[in-house]
């Protein structure tokens, strides 16, 4: 099945996937037939994604659970945290294709709870994160050896700058502070 | 005319005005924000903490599960091989988990140098 026609199924079929399943389905076949060094250096990088995923996971979760979110932060937070699932799935499932074990998650995770004492503070903790992570994706993008490997992530990192967008809007900061990202 | 270039050469290297700006605290402290997604200062999170990194070898923090290319890399954190670090990570340890392409810009690299070596104190 031709790429195109793949989409057109899925999308007939009410399968609604995000961008990042999309571009991983299309590459199944080059993912499948990729080996040696190249796809080890990828299966890392993946794995190291999957890593703070998972944690990011673990925050909102932290966030939702402290009582100091109302709505409608609080929706954002919980819907945040909805789409990193969806990244680690797909992470999880991209590795074990690539013939990697995706790492779990931790038993526990280090957060500075001591510092969020206010609605604000638990937003400011979500925006850091998201910010380092559009920067963690966009440090990681050039040096997938699959391109579609590439594709994906870079659609994870226009997901994780909505979030940081929003997030910023959120706190009544400007939402989108310049023009370009590091 | 070579000498009046040579005189100005000369000038530029003794001129501390001229010379390369001093690395920035404040500055790499927004570097520093590029790296939260994986590190904290205090605490392990995907990647491990900072605090104590000066003068601490790679791999070496108790419970943190680093690469295997990392802990046979018999790096000592300073500011030299942080800079080879942190220029290119996978270049520097090929096989590190630290899947970034790194921190190109040289005045940044040693903006958040700075910004490291007094973070912790």
């Amino acid at each position: 099945m031709s790429f195109l026609n793949r989409r057109f199924f899925l999308s007939q079929s009410g399968l609604l996937l995000s961008g990042a399943a999309v571009a991983l389905l299309a590459g199944e076949d080059a993912l499948a037939a990729q080996g040696g060094p190249s796809t080890e250096d990828d299966v890392r990088i993946l794995n190291t994604a999957l890593g703070a995923e998972l944690e990011a996971i673990a925050a909102y979760q932290l966030g939702a659970e402290s009582g100091l979110l109302q709505k409608p932060a609080l929706d954002l937070a919980v819907t945040f945290q909805g789409h990193h699932k969806e990244h680690a799935d797909i992470l999880a499932k991209t590795i074990g294709k690539l013939g990697g074990k995706a790492v779990g998650a931790k038993a526990k995770y280090s957060f500075p709870t001591e510092n969020l004492k206010s609605q604000a503070d638990v937003l400011r903790f979500a925006a850091a994160l998201e910010k380092g992570a559009v920067s963690a994706y966009l440090g990681a993008v050039p040096l997938f050896g699959n391109r579609e490997l590439a594709k994906a992530a870079a659609s994870i990192l226009g997901d994780e700058a909505m979030h940081w967008a929003v997030l910023r809007n959120a706190l009544g900061e400007a939402p989108v502070p310049s023009a370009f990202m590091s | 005319m070579r000498s009046m270039l040579a005189a100005l050469a000369l000038a530029a290297c003794s001129n501390p005005l001229l010379a390369a700006p001093a690395a920035s605290v404040v500055a790499g402290k927004v570097v520093y924000e590029r790296c939260l997604a994986c590190h904290a200062l205090a605490y392990d999170r995907t990647g491990p903490r900072h605090c104590g990194l000066f003068g601490r070898r790679a791999g070496s923090v108790p419970g943190f599960a680093y690469s295997a290319a990392m802990r046979r890399s018999a790096i000592v954190w300073d500011e030299k091989t942080l800079n080879l670090f942190l220029a290119d990570p996978l270049q520097a340890v090929p096989g590190t988990s630290m899947g970034y392409a790194g921190v190109k810009d040289k005045a940044e690299r040693a903006d958040l140098i700075a910004y490291l070596k007094q973070a912790c104190q």
